[in-house]
């Protein structure tokens, strides 16, 4: 068994930590902002429960949370109990559960204007005590960057053995050049990494078919083959998608005829078919 | 602050950091000069300010903001281009305003990159590869042309896969010296652009400037909720920090398709865009900038799209934008 809660030496407490019984994490990283990793993270986490999968979302982005009004459970409260911090059920049948600061906000608008060493601990916080039960899935959604939050969650994880890391990325040469800095953070922290996903990749105009690739096409792929990584797949623009997340609803139940929901699917395939090697 | 600090889900989060508190050579879990442990945390152990913090003297402020008020005194503006969202376009308006008031040859620009992890700066102005010489007068900025000078940490990188994977207080360190040891010379606009958040970068360069003054911030979005939802928490944080807001600019509004030349919402503003968030918050709308896909092409090849398009919906757009920023500038000066 862990300790629990991770205070000094003298304070080790075993008991059977809140990650016990959690069988993959993955991480969800860029390192270029907006390029869909709080929309991917979400979206994976649909596709696996339509998998029967049971899924939980730590959302790390202390700044910018984005993931409780993508799943329509803005306003809800954390609660505690003995085992720590109770996560968020978004659904009725309890499938998806959520950890995210923005629950812990009076105010949706308020900034949490927070140097390093306050957002360290709260991400401490965050691995440690949120009782999560049993998942066969807890995907960790990050900010952009290579910094606090980042060197924070994958020091606390290490311990729990995660599975690896996606790195989502859009076309173009300014964001694969973040994505490129990201892959040598995951290499000099020792993380794997699951492989690169192209986000934004082309838009199908609805009123006619021409495919405007608006941020470009094949950055993602291309780095992907540079740096040896898997490349799990191209999502294109789908402003419906865009919708869905703005109003909380199941895209993929929604619209399972969209180009995006397929690239979505194979996705998730290739986590499931990974995490049934990685076991 | 720091190691000690624990929350409980139903407690109400203490929103701001407490600013000119943690110095950037300071250890992970610095309590703060200003704290009551200040210097005899058992995290102060080995921190080069333990001494003075123990004997109670560093609760002034930072000495570096009196050496960058002195740098800043040659530097007429100072324009901070923030948003709380990633992605929404903040080092392209950077990279295209400084551009554009470049274009006037009699104005001397500065663009400086606080973005740490992520300097997108040097790709966008065509000087990737570029290094920084130092001289007796300090760092030289890396010039595009002889009125446009750009500092990044980009430039000190030995390649593209670099990562810089640093903690608050060296970034904020970086940030200083960016300001302090620096020789941009005669400056009429000097533009900071920001990494996305409300964190130590942007923490820093208010506090670092606050003595020197700063015109005001411009504030990117694009029109979903899930980017207004964090542009509202920067405009709270600039409110909270007393910097100006000089107005809202709503990048990527929408999409004409080349080919049918019908109109799309690729980015749908379902809670009324920037327009009502910016009726509701009482701050200017500068402008609307329509996603046109040569942008992010000019952008990618390290080139002026005033240069590529100059006729194109977009570079108007921008051009109206700049042209009020420019407005408020000068209402300004002193």
């Amino acid at each position: 068994a862990y300790s629990r809660k991770c205070k000094s030496s003298m304070e080790v407490v075993e008991e059977r930590s809140n990650l016990a019984d959690v069988h993959h994490i993955v991480l969800v990283l860029s390192g270029k902002g907006g390029v869909g990793k709080s929309t991917i993270s979400t979206e994976l986490a649909l596709a696996l429960r339509h998998a029967g999968k049971k899924v939980g979302i730590l959302d790390v982005d202390l700044c910018g949370p984005s993931i409780p009004r993508m799943l329509n459970a803005q306003n809800k409260d954390v609660h505690q109990c003995d085992a720590g911090w109770v996560p968020v059920f978004v659904d009725q049948e309890k499938t998806i559960s959520l950890m995210s600061i923005g629950f812990l906000l009076e105010n949706s608008d308020d900034a949490v204007v927070w140097r390093g060493p306050k957002k360290n601990a709260l991400i401490k916080q965050f691995v440690c005590d949120v009782a999560w039960g049993e998942l066969d899935f807890l995907i960790v959604d990050t900010p952009p960057g290579t910094s606090d939050e980042h060197i924070s969650v994958v020091e606390n994880l290490r311990q729990y053995n995660p599975d690896g890391a996606i790195l989502v990325t859009t076309p173009q040469a300014v964001s694969v050049g973040d994505v490129r800095r990201e892959l040598t953070f995951c290499k000099k922290t020792g993380l794997h990494i699951l492989g690169i996903i192209e986000n934004m990749s082309g838009f199908v105009c609805p009123h006619c078919t021409e495919c405007a690739n608006i941020f470009s096409k094949g950055g993602g792929e291309e780095l992907a083959k540079q740096a040896g990584v898997p490349f799990l797949g191209s999502v294109p623009l789908d402003p419906r998608l865009a919708q869905s997340l703005e109003e909380g609803k199941d895209f993929l139940s929604t619209f399972p005829q969209s180009a995006a929901f397929e690239a979505i699917q194979h996705i998730a395939e290739q986590i499931l078919n990974n995490s049934a090697v990685n076991v | 602050q720091g190691k000690d600090f624990q929350l409980r889900p139903n407690q109400e989060v203490p929103l701001v950091e407490n600013m000119s508190d943690v110095p950037s050579n300071a250890p992970e879990y610095c309590p703060g000069t200003g704290s009551d442990q200040a210097g005899k945390s058992s995290a102060c152990q080995g921190c080069p300010n333990q001494a003075i913090c123990a004997s109670g003297m560093a609760k002034g402020p930072d000495a570096a903001i009196e050496e960058i008020k002195k740098k800043m005194a040659k530097v007429k503006h100072k324009i901070l281009v923030l948003s709380g969202k990633g992605g929404v376009g903040k080092s392209t308006f950077s990279a295209h305003l400084a551009y554009c008031l470049a274009s006037d040859e009699t104005k001397q620009v500065a663009l400086l990159d606080i973005d740490i992890c992520g300097p997108s700066i040097p790709t966008m102005m065509g000087l990737e590869g570029e290094q920084v010489h130092q001289s007796g007068s300090g760092w030289s900025p890396v010039y595009v042309e002889d009125n446009l000078g750009v500092m990044s940490v980009g430039f000190l990188l030995s390649g593209p896969e670099d990562a810089v994977i640093w903690r608050g207080p060296k970034k904020n360190g970086m940030i200083k010296q960016f300001l302090r040891d620096v020789d941009w010379g005669e400056v009429d606009y000097l533009i900071v652009d920001t990494p996305p958040g409300t964190s130590d970068e942007h923490l820093s360069i208010v506090q670092y400037l606050s003595a020197a003054g700063i015109d005001g911030a411009v504030l990117i979005t694009t029109p979903q909720e899930v980017s207004l939802q964090d542009v509202r928490k920067e405009i709270h944080f600039c409110r909270k920090v007393k910097l100006p807001i000089i107005g809202i600019v709503e990048n990527m509004s929408s999409f004409v398709c080349p080919k049918c030349k019908n109109k799309s919402q690729i980015f749908p503003p379902t809670s009324g865009g920037a327009e009502k968030m910016c009726k509701d918050l009482n701050v200017p709308l500068l402008g609307k900038v329509p996603l046109d896909p040569r942008i992010g092409k000019s952008c990618d090849e390290g080139k002026s799209f005033f240069a590529e398009v100059p006729d194109s919906p977009a570079a108007a757009s921008y051009k109206s934008i700049i042209q009020r920023i420019q407005n408020y500038c000068s209402t300004c000066e002193q």
